[in-house]
């Protein structure tokens, strides 16, 4: 049994016991514990279920590489799964729960697929569940579903904030242990700006448990003095808590920092996503520690070595009374004498290697414990808890030699470096035969843009093993980043590190060596997923030869975990079952992240109001206190219409339309984007960009231009005025503003960089608003009454498609003589800062004229009326110019503008092209949005002919109707025909419509031109 | 080859085991075949496939650089709809989508398709109108669709926040017949059928060089020696342009990565694929309990295969507005995989400028809801040389002649 040890635990404070619950259950721990070492002090070590069998599930490991012990954290908007109780610190009053079963943790019903695990094998479900065919859809694959899934889901909304954090240095340094430490001393020597960042809370990693001295001191006192003098230098930030997330490409890399998990609702952001620009990254991220396969190696009791220890040493909690040892390299002795130095048992180290010498096992042997050499574990005993192993010759099939009473085993494959970040970005990686592991190709590093390696390894990540080689390693390897990283170079020495003698490693991929297929069945290598020996030698009988194949097929290192355990061995099951070497096999892809990060991190501040920029024109505040309904155009928000209370939005956007056409209505037309082409090449840079010449265009005047995309089709319209002899001022639609400002910019930077012309989007420097109706001319001159503004504003003296810079009343004012609607029309830019006050005057003023500001749907339907297209309803990136009537836009004179060339192509010159009609229906309805006009008979894939379609389509409160553009075959050349539009509203019916001119309202613009 | 079924599994459950076959044969490659076709992905697979089923051509071989089914085919999200604008596209898709139904039991291996119902949000004015087209002209294709009501919305996907602050949910087209499948199956699958009917498939072979007589192709070199061949198909997504250089042409088409990413397992919390334009990213929920997830493309051409973090950002944020309750869940791995894609988002099955050879390519973002549909019509061109009806509007020459097949209108994520 699991328990808290009288003494020891360097990391914890006895004297802060913490209370927390998992299943209910009220236990007991200490500040510093992680919430496996507080678990199995308070002597829980079953903790959860596998995925597949639902078998019972102990803690494994003691840090993120942990697969078995996930367990639900927390309650409400708090609550989450999938929670590594390994990477958990403890806090007062964590409440957890287990996972994967039903009803109850020690009791599962889901446990049944263990019996059937016979079945259940490797890719089983690409075999059946196929007869009859509706079965999967509607019986197996809910099943599967429900019974797959690891943790619940959160039902409530997140209680707590994200944000994001950059930081830009020299050299990253990523891992906390004494690599990472010397790696950043002696980078930050060369002078090099240095982050160093370590996932857990405290530094030291592993060489503080395992013993040894740097620089004639306990390798703790030597971190303690490594971690001041760092603090103290002005060129380091060093920072726990934040775990190296992904490593991308040129140097940018990700931080995960879980700033406020251990102290939930204290008001801080719960984590912070760090995003690093880096000019050197070393990784000094350690080694991870790889089990052995052998039957029973999944009853909880079982822990890797070092774990073992990590729990002794740190925290003061042993996981059983009596442990076997079973390893096949030297480390696990360590283990061993820990466990011995607590005053616990050691029964047996079983060490698979046909010799087990050398200083460690001569110590072990000292200390009293029974050394065997050549033996593994046959079998482990037990269900939910070790109970025993029976004793094997490793060379053997299994036989048992001695049955060893026991409640836990501490196993050691050898140990693995955590190449993750190396091979985020492209680093290769060659199997080092003699330590029997993949390590980092330091000839074949991540490149930068300049082809020069940007990753250095460092310690443990590399490949070192024994502490002397791991400080020599991290101390050049921090020397080498600071160097690439533009520092100088540096004499600082290494520390030192008495050489250690260690005897060499021996694989083991299965133990026994001959271990048959029942065994086989029960060796555990993916522990979440339910992954055995047996399940990857079936993927390659079977031909899933590929290690992503079999990956794949048998799920092997797909879990949270995604592998870190179990791949290497996996691979060299799969190896041996080809009968090739282990680097033919290769590895999977390592992808980021390291160990999974929150979407809410990810996210950051995000969300809500602000998850995209908003743009509020500077008369927002006035419409949202009216009450608009507002409508996002591009990051714009719009008013839509301003409903007076009572009234629907359909109600009040024909009042709006109405009043419009009678009186007087004012649009803010501030999102409309403005663009302002300077130089003296900007009339012939302008005659390239639009269809019509614009260049001609005289001073004081505007025209109406059309855009296009280099295959001809139409991208943006609106008008142009010319400013001076070299300025014009081009507006662009609301949606369209960033878009066309981009473009002008790609061909100015990419094609035409030597034409001298300038561009700048001013479009939220002015505040326009469109006046109008019939009584727009009086509104503005009574401005001018009342605050004596010059501007003369007839017909006469700013006649139609022309503008002026003047004096409103007191504004400093642009009038445009353009109408949008066929009324009566002004346009005035205001400068942004005038807006608000120049709105709020138009309104005071237009009390007696019946002014109402009206939105965009009304300026929909105005414009519909006199049949103007809309960019986005008449056009969707597959309409020409041609078929919309607007060849008189288009220049015949111009040797060449974007979308000449397409324009002739055989396809946009077809007789056959849909082109702009009106649409009036026969009953006086509206045709619904969307429809298509049918002709005769079906296409050659079987689908109805269709004749062409709406594109606009609205009720009409001038004319009492519905009215409609739409593009139609051979339309303009069949006005007076009647075509139909099915509905799909599930009536069956079939809209009926004449074919008009699109142009419903005031045809002759006498309206617009008084 | 033995039939895959409960009974099977009774049977070797019994012997450990020992008696299943081979899925597919790894043969040495022969001097020469009919066809050769070069990408052992779903669509070089599905055109394999149906050489031999439609079409009785079995001398064929499959040529692969990697692992079958190792591209776009095992990374994609495997989102599966047939809801396009376009009269061609919609004909293609529902013709691949109506093949996913019956594809278990046509490969007797299990695909899992899973038509769940695939929705396309609409948040803005705009989309609504533009979805509402798609529907009209869905209904006249013969493709089921419907545009739903935001409430409608709120009952097939309770998770989803549809009063969002900054673009509350106006309605979604609805496809209750679309879905999901298990894309390494679809692979495995075909690739036991192909093998099954005789055919070579060879991994870890890549083409090098394409030879050529008289305006012909006669064969292909490869890291294995050279193959002949009478015709030749190309089906390497990503790689195409790589290709078609070596045949001797170009190709209007660009490749870059699209990224993908997955939660950590959790237990069934979304049963539809939900789709959403205007913040850009969708979802659904796989059967091993992730949530896979997705949104556009990298904004710069390259052929990594890995991604920036810049648009697994802008996705993430995307969905944890949409789906505010995943917002404590985690992020457990994100990938890339090169598209190939066209200037108006439609693939091209085409013949090419050498004679007897064959292009099958362009499928960008969205092409494994297409894939046994794209096999159909690709094998039919290669077997008669001649496009058949779902091919016909596919052709190269109509970025020449400007007769593009615009999906960009309908969506801006295209999956
Ligand atoms: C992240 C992501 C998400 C996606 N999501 C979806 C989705 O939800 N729904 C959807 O419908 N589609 C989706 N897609 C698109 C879909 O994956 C692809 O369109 C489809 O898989 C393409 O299949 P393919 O067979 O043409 O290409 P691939 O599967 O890429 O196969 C091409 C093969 O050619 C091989 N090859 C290349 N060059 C050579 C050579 N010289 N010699 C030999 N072999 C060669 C490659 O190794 C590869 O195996 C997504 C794609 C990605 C990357």
């Amino acid at each position: 049994m699991s328990t808290r040890l009288a003494q020891g635990g360097r990391l914890i404070d006895r004297s802060k016991a913490m209370e927390f619950t998992f299943n209910g259950k009220r236990m007991t721990g200490y500040a510093g514990d992680t919430l496996a070492a507080a678990l199995l002090g308070a002597g829980q070590t079953l903790v959860g279920r596998s995925f597949k069998y639902h078998r019972p599930r102990g803690i494994l490991a003691s840090g993120s590489e942990e697969p078995n012990a996930l367990v639900h954290l927390g309650e409400g908007a708090r609550f989450e799964p999938d929670q590594r109780v390994t990477t958990t610190e403890l806090f007062d009053g964590l409440t957890c729960t287990s996972q994967n079963h039903w009803p109850s943790l020690e009791f599962d019903v889901g446990a049944i697929n263990n019996k059937f695990s016979r079945f259940l094998t490797a890719g089983f479900y690409y075999k059946t569940f196929m007869f009859p065919r509706v079965a999967w859809e509607k019986l197996f694959e809910p099943i599967v579903r429900q019974s797959a899934g690891l943790g619940q889901v959160p039902k409530e909304r997140d209680a707590d904030r994200y944000e994001h954090f950059y930081a830009h240095v020299d050299v990253l340094v990523v891992g906390g242990g004494v690599a990472g430490l010397a790696a950043a001393r002696s980078a930050a020597s060369t002078g090099a700006k240095v982050l160093l960042i370590e996932q857990t809370n405290h530094w030291g990693g592993r060489a503080v448990v395992d013993g040894g001295e740097i620089d004639g001191m306990p390798v703790e006192g030597w971190v303690n003095k490594a971690v001041e003098e760092l603090e103290n230098m002005a060129n380091v930030t060093i920072r726990t808590r934040i775990m190296g997330a992904g490593v991308y490409d040129h140097g940018y890399a990700t931080g995960y920092e879980r700033v406020a998990d251990h102290t939930p609702g204290d008001g801080r952001p719960r984590h912070r996503l760090w995003r690093i620009r880096a000019k050197q990254i070393v990784t000094a991220t350690g080694a991870i520690e790889r089990p052995l396969s052998f039957a029973g190696n999944d009853i909880p009791g079982v822990m890797l070595a070092g774990a073992l220890r990590d729990y002794i040493v740190n925290w003061g909690v042993s996981a059983g009374d009596r442990v076997v040892v079973v390893t096949n390299n030297d480390d696990a002795y360590r283990t061993a004498l820990a466990v011995k130095a607590a005053g616990l048992n050691v029964p047996m180290i079983l060490d698979a290697r046909a010799e087990a010498g050398g200083p460690l096992a001569d110590a072990a042997r000292e200390a009293g414990i029974r050394v065997e050499a050549g033996k593994g574990i046959a079998k482990v005993h037990g269900g939910k808890k070790v109970t025993g192993v029976s004793v094997c010759a490793q060379a053997g099939e299994g036989a048992s030699l001695e049955e060893i009473k026991c409640d836990a085993v501490a196993m050691s494959g050898g140990w693995s470096p955590v190449v993750h970040l190396w091979s985020h970005c492209g680093g290769k990686l060659i199997w080092d035969v003699e330590q029997a592991h993949f390590r980092p190709d330091p000839d074949r590093a991540p490149t930068s843009h300049d082809g020069a390696a940007f990753v250095v390894t460092a310690g443990s990540a590399t490949g070192a093993l024994s502490l002397a080689d791991v400080m020599a390693d991290a101390h050049a390897a921090g020397k080498v980043a600071g160097k690439a990283a533009g520092g100088k170079t540096s004499s600082k020495a290494a520390p030192e590190v008495a050489p250690e003698t260690m005897q060499p490693i021996e694989p083991v991929w299965v133990m026994p060596q001959g271990a048959g297929p029942d065994k086989r069945m029960k060796m555990w290598l993916d522990f979440q997923n339910d992954v055995k020996v047996s399940d990857v030698q079936l993927a390659a009988r079977e031909g899933y030869e590929s290690v992503e194949h079999t990956k794949r097929y048998t799920t092997l290192g797909m879990a949270n975990d995604q592998g870190k355990l179990s791949n290497i061995n996996g691979l060299a099951i799969l190896s041996d079952a080809l009968s090739q070497e282990i680097p033919a096999t290769g590895t999977t892809t390592f992808r980021p992240p390291y160990n999974p990060i929150s979407f809410g991190a990810i996210a950051g501040e995000a969300r809500g109001e602000l998850f995209q920029p908003v743009r509020q024109t500077p008369m927002h505040a006035w419409h949202a206190e009216a009450g608009a309904y507002f409508e996002p155009v591009g990051h714009w928000y719009r008013p839509y219409c301003y409903p007076k209370s009572g009234e629907t939005h359909e109600q009040a956007v024909n009042r709006e339309v109405l009043n419009t056409r009678e009186n007087l209505g004012l649009l803010d037309a501030s999102t409309l984007g403005k663009l302002v082409v300077k130089g003296p090449d900007a009339g012939k840079f302008l005659d390239m960009m639009y269809t019509n010449m614009m260049s001609n265009l005289a001073v004081g005047k505007c025209r109406y231009g059309l855009m296009c995309s280099e295959n001809g089709f139409l991208s943006d319209d609106g008008v142009v005025a010319r400013i001076d002899e070299d300025t014009w001022l081009c507006h662009t639609t609301s949606g369209g503003a960033d878009r066309i400002h981009a473009w002008m910019e790609d061909w100015l930077q990419c094609e035409w960089w030597d034409w001298n012309v300038y561009v700048a989007n001013v479009t939220e420097q002015l505040a326009q608003v469109a006046v109008v109706g019939p009584n727009a001319r009086k509104v503005l001159e009574k401005l001018n009454d009342q605050a004596g503004g010059g501007m003369d504003l007839s017909a006469e003296a700013l006649p139609f498609m022309q503008w002026r810079d003047g004096k409103i009343g007191n504004f400093d004012a642009r009038a445009y003589r353009i109408s949008f609607s066929g009324e009566l029309s002004y346009e005035i830019a205001v400068p942004a800062s005038q807006g608000r006050a120049f709105w709020d005057a138009l309104l005071d003023a237009g009390g007696e004229f019946g002014v109402m500001p009206y939105g965009t749907e009304c300026l929909h339907i105005m414009r519909a009326e006199k049949g103007f297209i809309m960019i986005g309803d008449e056009t969707d990136g597959t309409v020409i110019p041609q078929d919309l009537g607007l060849n008189w836009a288009i220049s015949k004179k111009k040797e060449d503008f974007m979308g000449k060339r397409a324009q002739s192509r055989s396809h946009m010159t077809d007789p056959d092209r849909w082109k702009l009609v009106g649409l009036e229906t026969l009953d006086g309805s509206v045709i619904p949005d969307g429809a298509y006009a049918v002709g005769e008979g079906v296409n050659a894939n079987g689908q109805k002919n269709v004749i062409g379609r709406v594109t606009s389509t609205y009720y009409s409160p001038t004319l009492k109707k519905g009215i409609a553009m739409g593009l139609v075959k051979h339309g303009p050349d069949r006005m007076g025909e009647v075509i139909g539009f099915p509905t799909v509203d599930g009536s069956n019916t079939v809209v009926k419509a004449k074919i008009v001119s699109p142009v419903f309202y005031d045809p002759e613009g006498e309206k617009q031109n008084v | 080859m033995r039939r895959y079924s409960a009974f099977a599994i009774a049977r070797e459950g019994a012997r450990y085991h020992t008696g299943w076959e081979r899925a597919w044969r790894s043969p040495k490659p022969k001097k020469k075949y009919d066809v050769v076709i070069v990408g052992a992905g779903g669509h070089g697979l599905a055109t394999a496939f149906y050489l031999g089923k439609n079409f009785g051509i079995t001398n064929v071989a499959i040529i692969e650089k990697g692992w079958l089914g190792g591209g776009n085919t095992g990374r994609n999200t495997t989102i599966i709809r047939s809801n396009y604008l376009q009269d061609p596209s919609a004909a293609i898709y529902e013709k691949a989508r109506s093949l996913y139904e019956t594809m278990s039991q046509d490969l007797n291996y299990n695909v899992m398709f899973s038509p769940r119902g695939v929705m396309m949000l609409a948040q803005t004015h705009h989309e609504v109108r533009g979805y509402q087209r798609t529907a009209h002209a869905n209904a006249l294709q013969g493709v089921s669709t419907e545009f739903i009501s935001p409430q409608r919305v709120k009952e097939l996907v309770p998770i989803m926040d549809i009063n969002g602050p900054r673009y509350p949910v106006l309605g979604a087209l609805w496809q209750p017949r679309g879905g999901t499948a298990r894309h390494d199956a679809v692979a495995w699958g075909y690739a036991r059928a192909c093998s099954d009917m005789g055919m070579d498939i060879i991994q870890k072979c890549e083409v090098t060089g394409v030879n050529q007589a008289g305006g012909k192709v006669t064969g292909v070199q490869t890291t294995l020696g050279e193959i002949g061949c009478d015709k030749l198909a190309i089906v390497v997504a990503g790689n195409s342009g790589d290709l078609a250089g070596k045949a001797g042409f170009r190709l209007p088409m660009e490749s870059v990565a699209l990224q993908a990413l997955v939660s950590e397992p959790i237990k069934p919390t979304i049963d539809v694929v939900v789709m959403a334009n205007t913040v850009h990213g969708y979802m659904s929920q796989s059967d091993k309990g992730e949530l896979v997830i997705g949104g556009g493309t990298d904004g710069f051409n390259n052929y990594t295969q890995r991604g920036s973090f810049h648009h697994v950002e802008e996705t993430v944020r995307a969905l944890v507005e949409t789906f505010p309750i995943i917002s404590r869940l985690r992020m457990m791995r994100q990938w890339g995989g090169i598209v190939d894609v066209t200037g108006d988002r439609s693939p091209v099955i085409s013949k090419t400028p050498l004679g007897n050879t064959f292009i099958n390519a362009g499928w960008g973002t969205g092409g494994f809801k297409s894939i046994p549909g794209s096999g159909w019509a690709m094998a039919e061109l290669v077997a008669k040389g001649e496009p058949g009806p779902l091919a016909a509007e596919f052709g190269l020459d109509r970025f020449r002649e400007g007769r593009f097949i615009d999906e960009s209108v309908a969506a801006g994520v295209a999956h």
